[in-house]
């Protein structure tokens, strides 16, 4: 052990200009996207602060109506296309990705920094929208009333989403061909690590279901420019049409935002309950097969827009087969903690709740794509409630789990596990309360994006209210604790978590080129419990220092799995 | 004495069980049902939460239990037993849910077809504008407008059966219009137009629903139904009211800044109630022709007219009182000046 190089002295600190330039380094502009992401998050999270103060009441006595539909309509946006996307993709995908498959970067690394820098001028963008009265058509902007309420803001708007789309898709582009290309020689598509496996599926659901969305987005630019009647009713126009082309994106779009979390999932479960992934082909195959589901539901958002019977009836069934895969990833997940050694640190409570909070969002979805009972909820509270158990208790809590986690990777640091904790239970009572009681709301009567409402939901109103408050003040001891810790914390080793994949087996932070040699695989990414998982993650190891090569001597590499079937066959 | 895991799996499944059940019949969590199908939904939606409630027990409990069960004991550094997988478990998890939503697709499906609510899935529709008998409107004459519920199993009766005679009841057509921010209602028959939904109790209605200008959606959540009014395209929607009372019309898609106020009633009648509303209203709209007559003005009105006509006609948007009606007209007024 004492001869293991120190790691910390040799590691060249990332200068902090580099996290301001077009870096070409991956892990720079994961860093880059997850911080951007996050203020992002804050200024959603304010957006949504004040639609939770005008709710407290059931008059609409805090802003004027016109503010509120703003506010939700950018809530939304900047949620979805500024800080679930971007940060879990964007983020933990370029700085997972080339590490957890050995590369040294990713594919085209140019065009992720152009992806990247596509991000902050739009986020701007959007925001400047405020000084014109930005869009206030929700989110999904639905004609006509998106041509005839605040145009310039709509079409900043529109220009926001093509933006953001086109880096989305240069993203996905990205990520498939790295994790295809360039994977080290050894490693096989069955031995990658899950979080790669679920990059691969959000990749070819960015690629093909994006530009569906960009085409919408031309044609409502248009008619709201130009003047002509793709969508517009009064010209002939079929406002249906847009409903269809936005939800081919917009569905997939739920994927493109949990997918990756369910990838983080994957990976952080195992580590801290030290025991394998229970079932990792069925894990790693729902990923695609969800991916496929995922383009052929996308009409589940219209049950009562007049659409046909059949075609209810079609997304109706596509949409209950999601929950088999779904299904299967949610019990493997619950048989990987069954038994193991649970390490109770922030980044596994989080990793936990995760499961715990994704599953009330995936039995409520079910529930919505039964068509008779949507056409009761649709557009109300018990949606609201659905999808953000779906996309807080789903993804922001997954991407909460992976920065706990990989916090270390990144900075070189380690973050304060005892305000970690304080941020996780603050959260978590937080984001129940103020979600939980929205299902009984929408059941009960309340539709949504409504500024006033019926007193008689006045006193759940109040509990959501207070539980969003609680939800703000949680993010405080995460970003104190975040920034102190990246200032100041404790240093962290090349593997602070005993972890198998290929990250860990190089210093904190990573050098440029990530590994010092080419890394041989020893060892599978889950193999817990093997003597040579022991060996390799213990602390006294010197094969943690990012030397690989020298593991050779102790642990044979792996044998791949075609050749293990082969002899079993 | 260590109970055999056999029997503790058991009876956990067991309390597991009665637990799903009893959460599925005692949720209270649905508002009154004042249709017919909205008791064919309720049932839906009892069988969805008795599912949901074991599937969230079981995963909940699994994952608290070990919260506490497989926590690490300090300065243990080693790994657990290594488990990859299991099969037959595997096979399983994946195959109960698989059935399960192949059931509860037929189911619901099923459902959808009996409440046949917009109307095209069993022509019953067509039928009804045809004018042609069901049997369901049979049952429906027999009732005597007494508060018994259709029966579920009947609601299947209402497909229509060619050739059968019987005394019938036309579906009451009404002519649905949103606009900015109120609902119209057109009554084809006696030529009534009013701002409020007006029903006979236990007869068939029939919507037709149309939007002036953007997108709102017909909802009555003690219905349990809900139809997008799409400008340019007229939807419809097929339900039988079971229940006399007044119930909340709401917009349920975005349809602008005044959105939350668009609200009206809707008033299920006895037979005699109706009737004597009717001609109320017949009486009424000849006196004050010009208004009624205004909303069919090709010209649409504005926000603050539709307003206006919507709160001369006997709209009473109950849950906002006196006051919040006030402002809203207020801030109509100011925003116009601005």
């Amino acid at each position: 052990m004492t001869q293991a190089p120190a790691l910390h002295s040799e590691v060249e600190v990332t200068p902090w200009r580099e996290y301001f330039s077009f870096s070409t380094d991956h892990k720079v502009i994961g860093i880059q996207y997850l911080v951007t992401s996050f203020v992002f998050y804050l200024i959603g999270g304010v957006l949504a602060e004040l639609v939770r103060t005008e709710l407290a009441t059931p008059q609409s006595d805090f802003v004027p109506r016109e503010t509120y539909n703003e506010l939700f309509t950018m809530h939304a946006t900047i949620m979805i296309f500024l800080w679930i996307i971007p940060s879990l993709t964007g983020g933990f995908g370029n700085f997972l990705v080339p590490l957890m498959i050995g590369a040294r970067d990713m594919a085209f690394p140019k065009l992720n920094a152009i992806a990247f820098w596509l991000i902050p001028p739009t986020g701007l963008l959007l925001l400047l929208s405020f000084f014109v009265g930005p869009a206030s058509a929700g989110w999904t902007s639905y004609p006509p009333l998106s041509l005839i309420t605040n145009k310039a803001g709509e079409a900043i708007w529109i220009a926001g989403v093509i933006l953001l789309g086109t880096s989305s898709i240069m993203a996905g582009l990205n990520f498939l061909v790295t994790i295809l290309k360039m994977r080290i020689p050894s490693m096989s598509l069955n031995q990658m690590p899950l979080f790669c496996w679920a990059m691969m599926a959000t990749s070819a659901l960015q690629l093909i279901a994006t530009p569906v969305l960009t085409g919408a987005m031309v044609l409502l630019g248009f008619d709201l420019l130009v003047g002509t009647a793709f969508f517009n009713p009064t010209g002939g126009g079929d406002p249906i049409v847009y409903q269809h082309m936005f939800w081919f994106y917009s569905h997939p779009a739920v994927y493109i935002m949990i997918l990756p979390a369910f990838g983080l999932i994957s990976e952080i479960l195992p580590v801290h309950a030290r025991k394998p992934i229970f079932g990792y082909q069925a894990i790693a195959y729902s990923s695609i097969a969800i991916s496929f589901l995922g383009l052929i539901v996308w009409a589940h958002h219209m049950f009562t827009s007049g659409t046909p019977d059949w075609l209810r009836m079609f997304f109706m069934i596509a949409t209950m087969v999601i929950a088999v895969p779904t299904g299967i990833k949610v019990f493997s997940w619950v048989a990987t903690v069954w038994g193991g050694k649970l390490n109770l640190c922030s980044a596994m409570l989080f990793g936990m709740a995760f499961v715990s909070m994704f599953v009330i969002g995936g039995l409520s979805g079910v529930m919505v794509a039964s068509v008779p009972f949507d056409i009761h909820v649709h557009d109300t509270y018990f949606v609201v409630a659905h999808l953000h158990y779906v996309l807080f208790g789903g993804s922001v809590f997954g991407i909460y789990a992976g920065l706990y986690h990989w916090f270390p990777k990144m900075t070189g640091r380690m973050l304060n596990e005892f305000w970690g904790k304080v941020h996780f239970v603050l959260t978590f009572v937080g984001f129940n309360l103020c979600f939980l009681p929205m299902h009984v709301l929408g059941l009960q009567g309340m539709n949504r994006r409504i500024a006033e409402y019926d007193p008689k939901f006045a006193t759940l109103n109040m509990v959501c209210t207070i539980g969003s408050y609680i939800l703000a003040v949680s993010t405080l001891p995460f970003l104190i604790n975040a920034i102190w810790s990246w200032l100041g914390g404790p240093q962290a080793s090349a593997n602070p978590w005993r972890g198998l994949t290929l990250e860990w087996t190089t210093p904190s932070p990573p050098p440029v080129e990530n590994f010092e040699v080419e890394p041989v695989l020893l060892i599978g990414p889950y193999d817990y419990g093997r003597p040579e998982a022991l060996v390799m993650t213990s602390a006294a190891n010197p094969s943690l220092m990012g030397k690989p090569n020298s593991k050779a001597e102790t642990v044979q590499p792996l044998p791949s799995r075609e050749a293990e079937d082969k002899e079993g066959g | 004495m260590k109970v055999p895991t056999a029997i503790l799996t058991l009876i956990i499944g067991i309390i597991i069980t009665l637990a799903s059940l009893w959460v599925s019949q005692n949720n209270g969590l649905m508002p009154i049902a004042a249709a017919a199908e909205a008791t064919e939904i309720d049932r839906l939606f009892a069988a969805m939460m008795a599912i949901a409630t074991g599937l969230f027990l079981l995963v909940q409990g699994a994952l608290i239990y070990s919260l506490f069960a497989f926590r690490r004991q300090a300065n243990d550094e080693t790994d657990a037993i290594p488990v990859h997988g299991n099969v037959s478990l595997e096979i399983v998890w994946t195959a109960v849910p698989a059935m399960l939503v192949l059931w509860l697709g037929i189911y619901s499906f099923d459902v959808y077809q009996s409440i046949d609510s917009v109307g095209t899935m069993g022509s019953n529709h067509m039928a009804h504008q045809h004018g042609q008998p069901t049997e369901m409107q049979m049952v429906t004459a027999q009732t005597d407008g007494s508060r018994a519920q259709v029966p579920g199993n009947s609601l299947w009766q209402r497909k229509p059966k060619p050739g059968a005679a019987s005394a019938d009841v036309d579906p009451l057509v009404i002519k649905v219009e949103g606009l900015q921010y109120a609902w119209l209602f057109t009554y084809p028959d006696t030529g009534i137009i009013a701002g409020e939904l007006h029903l006979p109790n236990n007869r068939p209605v029939t919507l037709d629903i149309n939007a002036r200008d953007v997108i709102h959606a017909f909802w009555v959540p003690e219905f349990r139904l809900k139809q997008d009014a799409v400008p340019g395209q007229e939807t419809h929607l097929n339900f039988q009211p079971s229940r006399e009372g007044t119930y909340s019309v709401i917009c349920a898609e975005l349809c602008g800044a005044y959105h939350g106020a668009m609200k009206t009633r809707a008033i299920v009648h006895s037979e005699a109630d109706y009737q004597a509303w009717v001609d109320s209203q017949v009486v009424a709209s000849q006196e004050s022709r010009t208004l009624a007559m205004k909303p069919l003005n090709p010209i649409p009105p504005s926000p603050l007219q539709a307003q206006a006509i919507a709160h001369h006609l006997p709209i009473n948007l109950e849950p906002l009182g006196a006051p919040g009606r006030h402002e809203t007209l207020a801030s109509v007024a100011d925003r116009q000046e601005h």
